[in-house]
């Protein structure tokens, strides 16, 4: 089994791209990946394409060889769809490949185009992720699928929408200088906890906007990094996925996500590494609530001890265990199907000193990801370290 | 091809239905609840499934009102969507003459079947017991 190194990253600003086709919108971060990378587009063996709605978006299916084409790419292409972890998804397979020897350059990430649906619009197709016969009928929409998990939470384990206020301020100072965010601007703890309310307890800056973009990895293996001379000092060194129950109600519990525990643990004991040896981590906040469980998930916080960690300062960028320093989900824009392959793209730009806040991450070795689809039926974590 | 009527959900409309006369769901020998269509038990794959009555109360364990809905509820917004346990297995659906003030975790409710008027589709709802 051979080590796999990140070569290039590749992605698109996050925000609204009007009239911009998904192919361009892909195309454009493969492009940047494989120049960041410097590789040629013929080495390439395999594209890994993760996309959620885009038979809604755009009325268009069986993506994956459009995006290849639209990237200049001559190689098997897949698809992968697990709601908004489909490029997390696609990230691990591509690294599952390249660690076999099947192949040694792979491209990986995904795209999603949202914003040339109506708020209404977007809000059903988003909710297409639940159960459709005992949720999706039931009433229950993305929002008020984490609002319900948000209130057992506080019935469980206490906190409130004060401290998540705080997790909305914070990833939205981290985007602050992060030029690929959609929202580079603060948020205080009062204008959040003043929005209009979405699903209660949440609010509208609990939530991850509606957004276009995508994310593209050049994924090779260390002997592909060394006979090519490439500059990849990242490798990834774990992964792990976890599966859940597809609806809430029947889950064993509605306070915590065991299949994002179930993937941490994969993803740390396949690196070799334990949750006290995380730095940094790039979680998947698409609401605040989320950021808390995934923060439990991880390991880096006992169940219930998560929910302040905002407040007490210790996840912002000056804290012990900066947590979104892209900006998160929350602030950075959650593109749903390019998601995955965003928080890599950026876990390595922070690891590696190239990204607007790695200042505050210099001395970390290790970082997470952690990607989650759905109310996290559906869960990937990646462990990233800085290689010798 | 479907000559224009729309097709049914087999196992689950049978349910739904039911709900209106009590309702039930399935048992394997084990104890683990869950509800069709169902062909094995999901939590330990056992294919002797009983439908056994479902409790008359439920109490709410978690509950969210919905301001922000998909074009299906939106002529029903703001609506409460809570889940509620009945013995071994929980339900999802909207509750029903109680404002949400009026709805905490606990808050005991029994279980109807109504109609989506938008969608047509089944509708669960929670009623005050």
């Amino acid at each position: 089994m051979t080590g796999v190194r990140v070569a290039g990253v590749g992605l698109t600003e996050f925000g609204e791209h009007g009239d911009r086709t998904g192919r361009d919108l892909f195309a454009e971060a493969a492009d940047t990946a494989l120049r960041d990378a410097g590789v040629d587009r013929e080495t390439v063996e395999q594209l890994n394409y993760g996309n959620f709605m885009g038979a809604l978006a755009e009325r268009q299916s069986h993506q994956a060889p459009l995006m290849a084409e639209a990237a200049g790419l001559h190689c098997p292409a897949t698809r992968y769809e697990e709601a908004c972890a489909s490029a997390g998804v696609a990230v691990r397979e591509a690294v599952r490949a390249v660690r076999t020897g099947e192949v040694d350059v792979a491209v990986a990430g995904g795209m999603e185009r949202m914003t040339n649906l109506s708020t209404e619009r977007v809000t059903e197709s988003l909710a297409v992720a639940a159960d459709e016969l005992f949720e999706v009928r039931a009433g229950v929409t993305f929002p008020g699928a984490y609002a319900l998990m948000a209130r057992r939470y506080f019935d469980r384990f206490g906190g409130d929408e004060t401290d998540l206020a705080h997790v909305a301020s914070k990833n939205h100072t981290h985007a602050l200088d992060n030029e690929y965010a959609q929202y580079q601007r603060e948020v205080s703890v009062e204008e959040a906890l003043d929005a209009p309310t979405v699903a209660s307890p949440l609010g509208l800056f609990d939530a991850c906007p509606v957004t276009d973009g995508a994310s593209a990895l050049v994924l090779v293996s260390e002997a592909t990094a060394e006979t090519h001379d490439l500059t990849a000092p990242v490798a990834v060194t774990g992964t792990g996925q976890g599966s859940d129950r597809a609806a809430l109600q029947d889950r064993e519990t509605i306070a915590e996500t065991p299949a994002a525990r179930r993937a941490a643990e994969a993803a740390y004991d396949d690196a070799g590494i334990t949750a006290e040896d995380v730095a940094v981590a790039e979680v998947h906040d698409c609401f605040t609530i989320a950021e808390v469980l995934a923060l439990e998930s991880l390991g880096l916080y006992e169940p219930g001890e998560a929910v302040g960690a905002a407040r007490r300062g210790e996840t912002t960028h000056d804290g012990e265990l900066p947590v979104n320093l892209s900006g998160g989900l929350k602030a950075k824009g959650h593109p749903v199907g390019a998601t995955g392959g965003s928080q890599i793209a950026e876990l390595t730009r922070l690891l590696r000193g190239d990204h607007p806040n790695s200042e505050w991450v210099s001395d970390a070795e290790v970082g997470v990801t952690h990607n989650a689809g759905g109310t996290v039926a559906s869960a990937v974590v990646h462990v990233l370290e800085v290689a010798g | 091809m479907s000559d224009g009527a729309p097709a049914g959900d087999a196992g689950y409309d049978e349910w739904a239905d039911a709900l209106a006369g009590g309702g039930y769901y399935l048992s394997c020998p084990d104890g683990h609840g869950s509800l069709p269509p169902r062909r094995v038990c999901p939590e330990c794959g056992d294919d002797a499934l009983s439908e056994e009555p479902l409790p008359e109360t439920g109490e709410v364990v978690t509950f969210s009102e919905v301001h922000v809905a998909p074009p299906d509820f939106a002529e029903q917004t703001p609506y409460v969507t809570a889940v509620v346990a009945f013995g071994p297995v929980r339900l999802t659906g909207i509750v029903r003459g109680l404002d949400a003030d009026d709805v905490e975790i606990g808050t005991q409710v029994g279980v109807d079947v109504t109609r989506n008027e938008t969608t047509g589709n089944r509708l669960l709802v929670f009623r005050a017991t």
